[in-house]
C-alpha cells in the first residue's frame, strides 16, 4: 500500500505510541485527583503542555487541550465572537476555510452576527487588500487558516496578524494542517488564538488544543469541570495528551529535515505529473505551500473514479470532487480559486509524509498516467475535445 | 460503499466506446454537476437494438449504471427499452448508495435521449417517450 492521504490523517509514530502506553493500564489515574497515584499522570499532562506550547513559542498556560481541530475551531470562533459582542458583531474569514470554521461562522450569522468572507487569488492566497478593506469598527475577530487542507497554500499570517493587532482585532488561525509541519510562532505572527490537531502530525486521533493568548477573555465551550484552568471541562485524555506532546516534541526535533525531504519529493511529484500527464494543472501556490501537499486537476475526468482505480492499485488519495463531498458541488476551495465546476470535479490531492519514498512517487505517477488515460478514453468530454481539436486542425 | 456488481461494471465496463453511424445518440447530464453520459444505439429495421455503446464522465456509479443500461437494452425492441427504468438499472446492479441514485436516473435519461434522437431522425413517434430533459439535476429535484 502507498499511503498518500496524510492530510486526512497520519500514522501514529512508534515513539509516540510508546510514550502513550503507560497511561492506559498502569498510570490510569485521573490527573485532577488529589492522591499521589495521580501525580504521574498530572506530571505527564504538564510535560505534554510544555512541549505543545514550545513548538509555537507559547507559554504552557496558554495551551488548552481539546478533542481536536474541529472543537478548537468551533470554540475559538464562537467564544471569541460572543465575548466581544458588546464591541461588535462582525467577523472576517476567508472563502477557503475548513468547514469547522465556515459552518461555525454560518451558525453565528443565524444568531445576528455579520461575516465577511474574503476571497483568494488564483493560488489560494487571501487577498490582503480585500481583508484590510473589510475591517470595520465593529469587527472583533479575523479567522484565517494557516495553510489550506486541500490545496496546501500557506497564508501570509504575519501580514494578517499585523493588520489584526494594529486594529485591535483578535486573530484566530486554524493551524490544523500547519502545526507540526511548518514553523509557527505566535509572537512573531501576532496570533491570539490557534487551533491544532494531533493526528495530523503522527500523534493520536481525538486530541488537539486551542492556544489562547494570555489576557484574551472568552468563555468556555464545554461546561462542567475545572480542568484546563476552568475553561474546558472534561476529564483529561491522558494518553492522547501525552501522545500529542510526544508528537510535538518529535516534530520540533526533525522539522527542518522533514521539510527538506518532503519538499524535494513533492516537487519531484509535481514536476513529473505536470510533464507527463497532458491537460493537468497544479492547484495552490507553486512554492508557498505545505511541504507535503500536491493537488492536481485532470481535465475530462472525474475524481471519484480516479480514487477508486488508484485504490485498486493500492494507492490511498483523496479528491475534492462532488462525489467525495456528498453534495453535487465540487470543493468550495477549488471553486474559490476560480476553477470551473467541470475542472474542479477532476481533482486529486496527494499528501506525503516523512515515510514517503521516491519509489512510492514513481509508482503513483505511473498509476495516475494509465488511469487518467483509461478514464479519458471513456469520457464524452474528452471525445468532444479531441473532435474539436481535429476540426480546428483541419481548418488550418 | 458499492456493491460487487457496481464495482464489476466500473472495473470492466461493458460496451464502452462510440458507434460510427448510430441510429440514435443522446447525451445527458452536465459537467457542472460532475456527470455526463452519452449513449449510442444501433437499431435495425425491425426496431430491435442491435448494438449499444456509451461514454461517461462521472463517478464509479455513473460508469456502472451506463454500462448496465447498455447491457439491458441490447437485443430489446425500442418499446422494451423504454421499460429499462432507473429502478431496473439499480436492481440489476444490486442497488446503489442513496447519494448515487441520480446516476441511475441519468442512465435512464441517456437511453431516452438516444431513442428520441432515433425517432427524430426517422420521423417516428415512440409511444410513451417524452423529450428528454437536458438538465438531469432539475429532474432529480422534481422527482424529490
Amino acid at each position: 500500500m502507498i499511503y498518500l492521504d496524510n492530510a486526512a490523517t497520519t500514522r501514529v509514530s512508534a515513539e509516540v505510541f510508546e510514550a502513550m502506553k503507560p497511561y492506559f493500564c498502569e498510570q490510569y489515574a485521573n490527573p485532577s485527583s488529589i492522591y499521589s497515584f495521580a501525580g504521574s499522570a498530572a506530571k505527564a499532562v504538564d510535560e505534554a503542555r510544555r512541549r505543545t506550547a514550545a513548538l509555537i513559542g507559547a507559554q504552557p498556560n496558554e495551551i488548552y487541550f481539546t478533542s481536536g481541530g474541529s472543537e478548537s475551531d468551533n470554540w475559538a470562533v464562537k467564544a471569541a465572537a460572543e465575548a466581544l459582542e458588546r464591541k461588535g458583531k462582525h467577523i472576517i474569514t476567508s472563502r477557503i476555510e475548513h468547514h469547522a470554521v465556515l459552518h461555525t461562522c454560518q451558525y453565528l450569522e443565524k444568531h445576528g452576527y455579520e461575516v465577511t468572507y474574503v476571497s483568494v487569488d488564483e493560488n489560494g492566497v487571501v487577498k490582503l487588500d480585500e481583508l484590510e478593506a473589510a475591517i470595520r469598527p465593529d469587527t472583533t475577530l479575523i479567522s484565517i487558516m494557516a495553510a489550506n487542507n486541500e490545496i496546501g497554500t500557506i497564508q501570509p499570517l504575519k501580514e494578517i496578524g499585523a493588520l489584526a493587532s494594529k486594529n485591535g482585532i483578535l486573530f484566530h488561525t486554524d493551524a490544523v494542517q500547519a502545526y507540526g509541519h511548518i514553523p509557527l510562532d505566535v509572537e512573531r505572527l501576532h496570533i491570539d488564538l490557534l487551533s491544532a490537531s494531533s493526528h495530523k502530525f503522527h500523534g493520536p486521533k481525538g486530541v488537539g488544543f486551542l492556544y489562547i493568548r494570555k489576557g484574551v477573555r472568552m468563555g468556555s465551550f464545554l461546561h462542567g469541570g475545572a480542568q484546563e484552568r476552568a475553561r474546558r471541562a472534561g476529564t483529561h485524555n491522558t494518553p492522547g495528551i501525552v501522545g500529542l506532546g510526544a508528537a510535538a516534541a518529535r516534530a520540533a526535533a526533525q522539522m527542518e529535515e522533514t521539510i527538506e525531504k518532503e519538499t524535494k519529493l513533492r516537487d519531484y511529484l509535481i514536476k513529473r505529473v505536470l510533464d507527463e500527464v497532458p491537460y493537468s494543472r497544479l492547484n495552490g501556490h507553486p512554492s508557498k505551500r505545505l511541504p507535503n501537499n500536491a493537488n492536481f486537476c485532470f481535465r475530462f475526468i472525474e475524481g471519484e473514479s480516479l480514487l477508486i482505480l488508484l485504490d485498486q492499485k493500492g494507492i490511498c488519495a483523496s479528491s475534492g470532487s462532488a462525489c467525495t463531498s456528498g453534495s453535487l458541488d465540487p470543493s468550495h476551495v477549488l471553486l474559490a480559486i476560480g476553477l470551473p465546476h467541470e475542472i474542479a470535479h477532476g481533482s486529486l490531492r496527494l499528501t506525503l509524509s516523512e515515510e514517503t519514498t521516491r519509489e512510492d512517487i514513481d509508482v503513483t505517477v505511473e498509476a495516475i498516467k494509465s488511469i487518467v488515460e483509461r478514464l479519458r478514453s471513456m469520457s464524452p468530454l474528452y471525445e468532444d475535445f479531441v473532435k474539436a481539436q481535429r476540426e480546428h486542425g483541419a481548418q488550418e | 460503499m458499492y456493491s460487487e456488481k457496481v464495482m464489476d461494471h466500473f472495473n470492466n465496463p461493458r460496451n464502452v466506446g462510440e458507434l460510427e453511424q448510430p441510429s440514435g445518440v443522446g447525451t445527458v447530464g452536465n459537467a457542472k454537476c460532475g456527470d455526463i453520459m452519452r449513449m449510442y444505439l444501433d437499431i435495425d429495421e425491425n426496431g430491435v437494438i442491435q448494438e449499444a455503446k456509451f461514454k461517461t464522465f462521472g463517478c464509479g456509479a455513473a460508469v456502472a449504471t451506463s454500462s448496465m443500461a447498455t447491457e439491458l437494452v441490447k437485443g430489446k425492441t425500442v418499446q422494451q427499452a423504454l421499460e429499462v427504468t432507473n429502478k431496473a438499472v439499480m436492481e440489476a446492479l444490486d442497488g446503489l448508495p442513496p447519494a448515487k441514485v441520480h446516476c441511475s436516473l441519468l442512465a435512464e435519461e441517456a437511453i431516452h435521449a438516444a431513442l428520441w434522437d432515433y425517432a427524430e431522425k426517422n420521423n417516428l413517434t415512440i409511444e410513451g417517450l417524452k423529450k428528454p430533459v437536458e438538465d438531469i439535476e432539475e429532474k432529480v429535484q422534481e422527482d424529490e
